[in-house]
This record gives C-alpha cells, structure tokens and sequence, in this order.
C-alpha cells in the first residue's frame, strides 16, 4: 500500500505540482505530533504525505537503492546519518532558508558534527541516550540490594545470572550496543583495535548464555512492556514508551529507565534531505517550521523525547519536561559520549562479533 | 515457426523474470562493497573500453567463515525437520478428508486454509501470546502445578511456529492426491485377503508416494528461506539463510555478500529438489 501510494505520487507528482505542492516525509514511527503536521499545512499550503519506517534498515535500504522520492528523512547520527553523509546521498541544506537555525543548541550540534563536519546535511531533530530499560518491580523482590545506575547491572556475569530468571535482553544492533559495551570496559567507544573487540566479545559472550532474546528495537519495546524481560539494553525513548505502555496495560508491570551514569551513548535523529529530493524547497520550510520552539516544544511533549532547541523547554509539557530520563541530568550528559564512525574495514570486523555473539558461539 | 510463436510468452517471462534478476544478482555477487548509491561499485566499468573491476572477495568470506556455513547447514536442518513433521501430521488429516463423506470434504478442506484468510503476523503475534512465560500456556500448566516453563525464543516454539504456518501447503496435495486414487485396487487387496494395515502399507501409501514427495517440497523449499518466524518466534541462536542474508543487505548493506549467499541458497538447494522431483516421478 505505501509502494502504491508512491508510486501514484511519483506519477502524479508534475501534474499535482501545478495545484498543489506536497512534500514527502519519511520518518519513525510515533515520532511526532500530529497536530503540528496540521498546522503545517494550514500555515503553507504544502500538503505532507508522511510515511513511517521502524528501522533504521529500513530506510537506509530504501534510500541506498536511490531514486526514494522522499524529501524529509529522520536517519540517526550513528549510524545511518553519517553513512549517508559518506555515501552523498544528503543535500547539503541552504541555512539562508532555515532562520530558525539559531535556535539550536550549538553545543548538542558540535557533537552531532561529529557525523558530519559543519553540520552542513542535517539538523538535530530529537535526541536520545543508550542505556537499561528494568522492570522495576520484579528486580527489587529478586535482588533489592543491586544499585541500578549503570551498566555493571547487565554486563557483570554475576548479576547477569542473578536476574536471567525474570529475563534479560540486548537490543540487536551492533553499532549502538558496542560503543555502550567498549565504555564500561574502559576502552575508546570507537576503537577498532582487535584487542579492544576482542574484550568486549568475551564480555558479551559471558552474559550470553543468560541472554532471553536479542531483538530488535520494535520486539525489545514489546517485551519490555509486556513484563516478559526485566533488563534491556535499549534506547532511552524505546523504554519510556514502553513504560508508558505498561502503566496503560495496568497489569503491575513497572519500567524504568537508567542511563549509565558513567556517561551515556547520545544519539541524535537529524532532519535531512536526501540529494535526490523531488521537492527540496518544501523540505527547507518544514526543518524551519519544526525547529520553532513552540512547535517543537509540542512535538517533545507528544513523543517524550528531547529536543535541540533550548528555547522550547520551558513550553513542553511538565511531566516530560522534569523527567530525568527523558532530559538527562547536565552531568550525566556532560559525561556522554558520541560514537564516531567506524571505517568499512573496522564495520566488519564489528559487524562479524555481533554474529558470532548472535550464534552464541 | 508456430512453434516458436506459442514458446515465445513463457519464454520471455522466463528471460525477464527469472534469467535477467539471476543475472544482476550473479553481477551484484562479484561486485565490491563500498559506500554510495546503490552501495556497491559495478564489476564492470568504462575507460576507454569495458574494464572488469571485480571481486571474488564475498565468495571467498562465504566459503572462508563458518558462521555461513553454519546457517546454511541450519537452514536445511530447519526445513528437513518441519517438512518431515509436516508430512507426519498431513497425511493422516488428508487420508481423513479423502476418506470423509463427500458433503464434509468440502467445509473440513476450508478448515484448512481458513487460517490463510487471517494474516500472518497476527497468528505469529497470538503464538507469541500463548507461550509467553505469563502466557495461556505457561497459566494452564501453572494450574498443574508445573512451570513456567521457558516456551518462547525456543526450538520447541520455532517448529510449532514453521509447523503451523506450513501445515496447508502439505496437506493440500496429499489430499486431492488421496481423493484421486482407484479405491479399486484398495478394495481387490482386501478382497484378496489383506490386512487394512498391509492394504495401506502397499497400495495406498506407495499410489500416494509422489504426491508425498511434492508436499516435503512445497514446504522445504520456503521453509529453507524463511527469516520471520525464526525471527519471532526462535532462540537468538536460531541463524538460519533467510536471517542472515536479511542481516547482511540490511545492517551491514553488504549487497555483494547478500547476492552471494542468495545464489549459493540457489545452488544448495537444487540437489534435494531434483532428488525429490526424481522420487516423485519414479513414485
């Protein structure tokens, strides 16, 4: 159906552009206001069709094989933003057509730079940390005396064991687990240096035999919020919505969300424009609707993840906005770290563990 | 000439269905991996002339690493043991349906295939519902004081997964099969003093043997590609072709390494085919 629907807009796109321009988003699933889409469109007269992925596979195999027809992407910094950087298949964005620009933060932007020099193809959309999603409940009744603030809760063998009873899981990327998993190791996040694999291997290996599943982010989100694991390590937006689930279920499941306070993965979903863009012009004017803060204050508010824009926090809604997990800590986030971009060659060599840690073997 | 005309549909059908992706796979294969759009860079360039650039390389990781080896191996494993089980379960439901009062043949094939009418997933979802440890199953077994026991992400919850979801694809053929044979020759066996047992045992079940064999494929050979139910329903460790080809285009945007172990699935797969095609048709 959402094949169907491009093409016809492929198709009908010369003849609609007489009447009406439309712009097509392609973004996460559940990751903005409705209402704010709306408004868009009343504002400009710019009519969006918006279409949803839940991976990040998903659209880098859609926009790798080229011609997507999208306008809008949302890819993550690490590590699909910055392989789209590589591979060219952004448009550097005109910031004389983005004046709400100035209002973002420019220290999260320097560490999105990492991905891409200049920020020149992307602007932060929301960002997120890596760290436990825990079944609150079930871990104090099996063992009260853990400290729940890192990342030893999962990846110490004895605490493993301790807990694989109710359920422990790690979410199935490579790329946004071994940064997180090199850290606590004390090693560089980045490293490609076999040794340094070699270590976080073991120690992966060591907690696997305790591991329940290793899904991906849509499955851990449903396991979490169903009570069927009680440690995950997942992204920070993926736990509080199943935290939210749970409490809806109302079935005494009770989540909670840790950031590893030795200094959290940070993520950063950038809004960027693919180089084959049909309709550039209208992809400029939606980055710049939504970096205004009160529309990305309500966007924030809706999907209880942060955003970019400094200005917009004191208009998100008070529940997420005072939610340690949702805005970490400054000192937790002064600690954070963001992952660089490993080489085809070390990608490998990572993307080879994660099988054989898959396998168990 | 008339000959060639009335060739010239399926022929083309096969050229531009089946030959011309073969052969862009079999390009892609020998192709070298590397950051773009599409990403990998063509085997053949221009300069000056047609210029060969490339590379053996994903065959070689194929053949060099065992972790594919291993998958493939699993994969036939997988698809051996659901066709078997499959076969096992179909033949007594078709010998009942053939068997059935001609009014009931009808509505109990329905039971069949009705649930092809509800979505895949969503039959997937209720397994994953039932065995779940506070699931329907683990509550039953609960009340006999028994469990939980650990159902979900297990080899016990892939094959009743694989199970299900195969099962009408075996007992379709055997059914219209055994619907089809010369009660006949059935009933001479009887009249000439056979067991009902010796009257299956070498009429019934050897009339039925191709279509026997036509079932195990119909449910190996996708059984041996699948990558959702594994997915959703097996242990972590459950690497099977499909998840692991899936992995490669889509994490690691190896599309080289992914063409490759889609024409070594091809080549791997072609001897039990024939073997069964051989065994059907002797049959």
């Amino acid at each position: 159906m959402r094949h169907f629907a491009l093409i016809a807009a492929l198709l009908l796109a010369p003849a609609l552009a007489q009447a009406q321009t439309v712009l097509n988003v392609y973004n996460w699933t559940d990751y903005i206001d409705p209402d704010v889409v709306q408004r868009f469109q009343q504002e400009t007269g710019i009519r969006i069709r918006y279409d949803v992925y839940d991976s990040l596979e998903t659209l880098e195999g859609k926009l790798s094989a080229g011609r997507s027809g999208y306008d809008l992407v949302v890819p993550t910094s690490e590590p699909s933003f910055a392989r789209l950087v590589r591979a060219g298949a952004l448009r550097p964005l005109d910031r004389a057509r983005i004046p709400n620009w100035r209002n973002l933060d420019t220290g999260l932007m320097e560490r999105a730079g990492r991905a891409d020099p200049g920020n020149a193809h992307g602007a932060i959309y929301l960002w997120g940390t890596v760290g436990l999603g825990l079944r609150l409940d079930r871990i104090r009744a099996i063992a009260p005396d853990l400290a729940l603030d890192g990342l030893d809760l999962l990846l110490k063998p004895e605490n493993a064991r301790r807990l694989a009873g109710c359920g422990l899981a790690v979410m199935d990327s490579a790329t946004d687990v071994l940064p997180s998993v090199l850290r606590w190791l004390g090693r560089d996040p980045d490293s490609a240096d076999a040794g340094d694999l070699r270590a976080a291997e073991a120690a992966l290996l060591a907690i696997r035999p305790q591991l329940r599943g290793i899904p991906g982010s849509g499955a851990l989100l449903d396991m979490l919020a169903t009570g069927e694991i009680c440690v995950a390590l997942a992204y920070s937006g993926d736990v509080i919505q199943a935290a939210a689930r749970a409490r809806e279920a109302g079935r005494g499941v009770e989540i909670g969300y840790v950031a590893p306070a030795a200094g959290p993965h940070l993520f950063f979903d950038m809004l960027a424009i693919p180089a084959d863009a049909p309709n550039p012009d209208a992809a400029h004017a939606f980055i710049d609707f939504l970096l205004r803060p009160e529309v990305i204050a309500a966007v924030s508010s809706h999907v209880r993840y942060p955003n970019a824009v400094p200005a917009s926090r004191p208009l998100i809604a008070a529940p997420v906005r005072e939610d340690s997990n949702v805005y970490p800590p400054d000192a937790v986030l002064a600690h954070g770290f963001v992952p660089g971009t490993p080489g085809p060659q070390a990608e490998r060599l990572r993307s080879r563990l994660w099988s054989r840690f898959r396998a168990g073997r | 000439m008339r000959r060639l005309l009335i060739l010239l549909p399926p022929l083309a059908w096969l050229l531009l269905l089946v030959a011309a992706p073969l052969l862009i796979i079999g390009l892609i294969a020998f192709a070298e991996a590397g950051p773009g759009v599409p990403p990998f860079i063509p085997p053949f360039g221009w300069a000056g002339g047609p210029v060969w650039r490339g590379s053996t390389e994903s065959i070689g990781t194929l053949l060099g690493e065992t972790y594919y080896l291993e998958a493939f191996l699993r994969s036939l494993l997988t698809a051996f043991v659901t066709a078997a089980l499959c076969l096992l379960l179909a033949y007594p439901m078709a010998l009942g349906i053939a068997g059935a009062r001609p009014s009931w043949r009808l509505p109990l094939l329905l039971l069949v295939l009705l649930p092809f009418w509800a979505g895949f997933l969503p039959r997937l979802g209720a397994w994953i519902g039932l065995l779940r440890d506070g699931g329907w199953a683990n509550g039953v077994l609960g009340l006999a004081g028994i469990g939980p026991l650990r159902l979900l992400y297990s080899n016990l919850a892939l094959y009743l997964g694989m199970v299900h979801a195969y099962l009408p694809f075996a007992v379709l053929p055997l059914a219209t099969a055994l619907l089809r044979r010369d009660r006949s020759l059935e009933e001479a066996a009887a009249d000439l003093g056979a067991t009902p047992f010796t009257v299956f045992r070498s009429v019934t079940l050897p009339l039925s043997l191709p279509a026997a064999a036509s079932a195990f494929l119909l449910v190996f050979i996708p059984a041996a590609g699948e990558f959702v139910i594994p997915e959703l329903l097996g242990p972590p460790e459950a690497q099977l072709v499909g998840r692991v080809l899936w992995g490669e285009f889509f994490q690691n945007r190896d599309w080289p390494l992914a063409a490759a172990l889609a024409l070594a699935m091809l080549v791997l797969l072609l001897p039990p085919i024939l073997l069964f095609q051989r065994l059907g048709r002797r049959g």
